[in-house]
């Protein structure tokens, strides 16, 4: 341990390189964190919506001693449900028309196809809101049984994650409008985006286990 | 599907980046839309015992068709797959192994699937 | 990296200057006082304020420790009644869990982390403290209870049925249900923030293999909790649906299976003890090199062996369920993959006496926490294989033997490593060490207490007394090892009393100048955050390091000579750096603090008026705007210009109409890409 050699620290010590501005640091992996937030959060949502229709495969059949009424699948509208899986389907891409759109800066296109996002999507929730209440009719409330309860709590999470998604794009098509955001931004569009076919895939799981498969 | 997919990421390897042109994107929907078709055929017209497999299939399908190419997931990099995969698949997994246990384990004489399905 | 050559223009942030601007309000400005906490974005005081709310949480865990072992103490105890013993122990429990070790946790992960890596900060600095915030308003929340009919009573694994209102009818269960929800929420938004920092906020050259031990353990826990909090969330969600909405889920009269809280409790509940000891686990990792003055012992290995536990972690939950009905199949295949787990738990534990065999080992405190970690952790691993036996199992579970072996690893593992971590880090965030001899005093002390108070906890367990049950009789030969657990237990508050002396003591003589003012490098230490002054500047590094091996920082100060003879070339306080920069950093901001006091507004309505839910959802909305229109960084706090509000982006700006950009992926070539 001998010669503890002064003149070489500044050659060794740290900080041959400067901080560049700090908000615009190179990123490790090139990837920004934003991007990065959003993939990670749709990974933990996974789980999410694995713990919901486990939970309600379930329990689907259970309607409890005689008195309890009957399941969520007894009253299904397929035809009805089709149609809206089909439009929530297709609200992906007018989804990833916006995005493209924005890209190329063609931002008039971009907020037409933001709102037609929207408006889609709002169309599934005002279906879901019409089959939540024609069964609630037909004696299926949600605390009928077992089934019901697991039923809307199942649909009714992923109703909650559309009407958000809802939100976030009419935010987005006022700050697209009002100039605030910008080609430069696009991919905030994009990584909106990425939730809301998160939720359309979600609901293609949901349709063909709940729905579909008898 | 996979021909219209392989022909547009040819048009596109220099910028692979964003994956496809609007066109594209149009004919994926439409790809969804006719495997939505069939999946609700399987509503109208009685598949028999290929009906269960055929919608698990035509689902998992759709799912990834979207991951793919709507969420860019092909074309982007591979950290975004590492997160979103490893949740996916600790779901499916661990949930799968949640419901053998309480569908067929619980009842060593067998499955009561009576109580279930 | 498109670095520049000459140095960029420094810009002065005092954040005094700072004012109004784009958001609603004008923006805290107050550099000093409690303003420059409660609003502040700085990873290093929310890490303190962890610590420091963690703390007063295990106060209050202990005083409710102690009057479980005051109840405990002889035969029939009068000092609580079963109702208050229920809740009592399910407080214990669910405070130690969720309000101290995972908090405590993340205080060294918001602290340590960006200095292990060198960056300035975390990758989304308000998230950061609204996952604090959010936290100190689920704790509060959780024990209003007390104040409001009473705690929960149902155990903290809170088993439906028996958690339903038909069992459980007061108000308890529902602040847990909905504490542990808004507890949730924080985990995950510091979860996802350490998940991107680590991920994208390296210094130029640390490769994910060069990154030290204990960020790599925080990076697995971040992991596990991402994956593991939306499971409890939804089994949480049931509960209050069914509590407050007359839901079924687990309504037995209606055919409900009591097998589907367990499983989706377990799910959670096993990755989540990993949760509560890897960051320690990362804690022993970075003091015994250190202090055996030998590089860690098989670094890759424990690594990998640490994310093979966090993988494994998730196959092996029903162990927790061995009695309750899981038929033969499941308990052979839960216990088969339980003792599997035990396999990269003991290759860490190899690794770590490997590190210390032929050091050159110096006992100060932090090693003598950190050793005690290696040793009674080992205990309790021992006993979790023991219970991996299924028909063995059937003879322990519900008993104290139980309790032994989750004491021995939570508080002999967990527990001590986070102490360690206390005594090894406060140099470096306070500028002084903890008393040295206090310290041991403190070590023995509570070395001695956990021993005497766990230890014969194991025999009372293997005779047949029960977990959870507020009285024993005097005919069932439990009392003298329990008058011996209960003197154990006061033992470990006299150690604690001797750590909260040592630290008035410590600060006292800091202040008077009798402590001496530690440098840059106090203990010799091989990782980044000890090439900075102490305490850490406000802004950490000067200058962003470059790294180009594991332990870089040892590196640079010891280099083999010509015949491979390890030489000291440098001096570790001469060569740090010099925290005199001032570069632009983060502005502080009101909003995470408001939004998270919507969240306890929301959750109190649920169970008394949905008009009080109401008003916290409006409050909810208005931060949320407030936030997402305020720049992350003050554009008025002097800036280059770029105080376009483009969120908390601290990436690049991928501002490409195109996407095609060249920029960036020479950025991408350059940097490390893992
Ligand atoms: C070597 C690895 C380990 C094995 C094989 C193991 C095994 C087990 C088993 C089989 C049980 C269930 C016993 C029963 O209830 O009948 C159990 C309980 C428990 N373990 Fe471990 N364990 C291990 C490590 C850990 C660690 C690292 C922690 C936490 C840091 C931990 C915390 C707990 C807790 C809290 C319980 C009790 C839960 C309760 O019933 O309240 N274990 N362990
Ligand atoms: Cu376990």
């Amino acid at each position: 341990m001998t010669d503890v050699a002064e003149s070489s620290t500044s050659e060794l010590a740290y900080g041959r390189t400067e901080w560049d501005d700090y908000h615009h640091l190179p990123t490790n992996t090139g990837l920004t964190n934003e991007k990065i937030t959003m993939w990670s959060f749709l990974g933990s949502d996974c789980l999410l919506f694995g713990s919901l229709i486990s939970t309600y495969l379930l329990l689907r059949n259970r309607v409890g001693p005689a008195t309890s009424g009957p399941t969520a699948a007894d009253l299904f509208d397929i035809p009805f449900t089709s149609v809206s899986s089909f439009v929530l389907l297709m609200s992906s891409l007018t989804m990833v028309l916006a995005v493209t759109s924005i890209q190329r800066a063609e931002m008039e296109r971009c907020k037409l196809w933001l709102l037609t996002t929207a408006a889609l999507g709002a169309i599934f929730i005002a279906g879901q809101v019409y089959e939540f209440t024609s069964f609630y009719r037909e004696g299926l409330g949600f605390t009928t049984n077992i089934s019901s309860s697991a039923f809307y709590t199942l649909t009714g999470f992923h109703g909650v994650h559309v009407s958000l998604g809802i939100v976030m794009l009419v935010t987005m098509w006022a700050l697209v409008s009002g100039g605030q955001l910008g080609p430069e931004r696009a991919e905030t569009i994009e990584i909106i985006g990425l939730y809301w076919h998160f939720v359309d895939i979600v609901w293609i799981v949901i349709f063909a286990v709940v729905y579909l498969i008898p | 599907m996979e021909t219209v997919a392989a022909s547009e990421e040819e048009a596109h390897e220099e910028h692979h980046d964003h994956g496809l042109s609007d066109v594209g994107y149009i004919k994926i929907a439409l790809i969804l839309g006719v495997l939505t078709a069939v999946e609700v055929a399987t509503y109208f017209w009685d598949f028999g015992i290929l009906e269960v497999p055929s919608l698990l299939i035509l689902m998992v399908v759709k799912f990834q068709i979207v991951v793919s190419y709507f969420m860019h997931l092909k074309f982007d990099s591979k950290v975004f797959t590492y997160v979103f995969v490893t949740g996916l698949i600790l779901a499916c997994a661990v949930f799968a192994a949640m419901g053998t246990s309480m569908v067929f384990w619980q009842n060593p004489s067998g499955c009561d699937l009576s109580a279930f399905c | 990296m498109a670095l520049t050559e000459e140095r960029p223009e420094i810009l002065e942030l005092e954040s005094g200057d700072t004012s109004a601007s784009t958001g609603a309000f004008a923006r805290p400005t107050n550099a000093t006082g409690w303003r420059a906490w409660v609003f502040t974005v700085d990873h290093k005081k929310i890490g303190i304020m962890y610590g420091v709310v963690a703390m007063f949480w295990f106060l209050w865990g202990g005083v409710e420790a102690l009057l479980i072992r005051a109840q405990l103490f002889t035969p029939n105890g009068t000092v609580l009644t079963a109702e208050q013993y229920n809740q009592i122990f399910t407080m214990h429990g669910t405070t130690m869990v969720f309000l101290v070790i995972m908090p405590l946790a993340a205080a060294f992960a918001n602290y340590i982390v960006p200095l292990q890596i060198g960056a300035r900060d975390v990758a989304f600095p308000r998230m950061n403290a609204l996952g604090l915030w959010v936290f100190v308003f689920g704790g509060i929340f959780l024990n209003l209870s007390w104040f409001l009919g009473g705690g929960p009573d149902g155990g903290w694994f809170a088993y439906a049925p028996n958690t339903g209102v038909t069992f459980s009818p007061g108000a308890g269960m529902d602040f847990y249900a909905l504490g542990l929800q808004i507890a949730g929420i924080a985990s995950l938004v510091g979860a996802i923030n350490l998940i991107v920092t680590i991920i994208n906020m390296r210094a130029p050259g640390m490769t994910m293999l060069r990154m030290p031990v204990f960020t790599w353990m925080i990076l697995v826990v971040q992991f596990l909790l991402l994956f593991a909090l939306p499971v409890i969330t939804v089994a949480l969600i049931l509960l209050s649906f069914d509590r407050t909405f007359d839901a079924n889920f687990f309504n037995v009269s209606m055919g409900a299976d009591p097998l589907l809280w367990q499983h989706l409790f377990w799910i959670f509940g096993h990755p989540e003890v990993y949760i509560l000891i890897l960051p320690s686990f990362g804690i022993v990792s970075e003091t015994l090199p250190v202090f055996s003055r030998k590089p860690l012992f098989g670094y890759s290995v424990i690594v990998i062996s640490g994310a093979a536990i966090g993988f494994m972690g998730w196959g092996v939950w029903a162990h927790h369920m061995f009695v309750s009905g899981l038929g033969p199949v499941g308990v052979a295949a839960f216990s088969a993959t339980t003792m599997f787990i035990a396999v990269p738990t003991g290759v860490k534990i190899l690794n770590w006496i490997a590190t210390m065999w032929g050091g050159n080992l110096k006992f100060t405190v932090p090693m003598m926490f950190s050793v005690s970690l290696v040793s009674m952790f080992t205990i309790g691993g021992l006993s979790g294989v023991m219970h991996s036996v299924a028909p063995a199992d059937t003879q322990q579970t519900d008993t104290y033997f139980i309790v032994a072996h989750f004491h021995y690893v939570l508080f002999g593992g967990a527990l001590m490593g986070l102490f360690a971590g206390m005594y090894y880090w406060w140099p470096k965030a306070f500028g002084y060490k903890l008393g040295e001899s206090l310290g041991k005093w403190h070590f023995w002390l509570l070395l001695a207490g956990f021993n005497m108070t766990f230890g014969p906890m194991h025999i009372l367990g293997l005779q047949g007394m029960a977990r959870r049950h507020s009285r024993y009789g005097p005919e069932d030969g439990f009392d003298f090892w329990n008058a011996v657990v209960s003197i154990g237990a006061f033992i470990i508050l006299i150690g604690m009393i001797v750590f909260a002396v040592n630290i008035v003591r410590s600060w006292l003589g800091y202040k008077a100048g009798t402590v001496p003012q530690e440098p840059a490098d106090p203990w010799d230490g091989r990782t980044l955050e000890w090439a900075i002054p102490s305490p850490t500047p406000e802004h950490n590094f000067d200058y962003v390091p470059v790294v180009t091996d594991v332990d870089d920082f040892w590196h640079k100060k010891y280099q083999p000579d010509a015949n491979g003879k390890l030489r000291k070339i440098a001096d570790g306080n001469a060569i740090a750096q010099k925290g005199d920069q001032h570069p632009h950093l983060p502005s502080p901001s009101y909003w995470p603090i408001v939004l998270a006091a919507a969240l306890p507004l929301i959750a109190l309505g649920l169970i008394y008026n949905l008009w009080i839910t109401g008003i916290g959802l409006v409050l909810l909305l208005g931060a949320m705007y407030g936030w997402s229109l305020e720049p992350a960084t003050d554009p008025d706090a002097g800036h280059d210009g770029h105080g376009d509000d483009h969120g908390d982006d601290h990436g690049p700006d991928n501002h490409d109409p195109d996407g095609s950009n060249e920029a960036e992926s020479v950025t991408a070539e350059e940097a490390p890409v893992d």
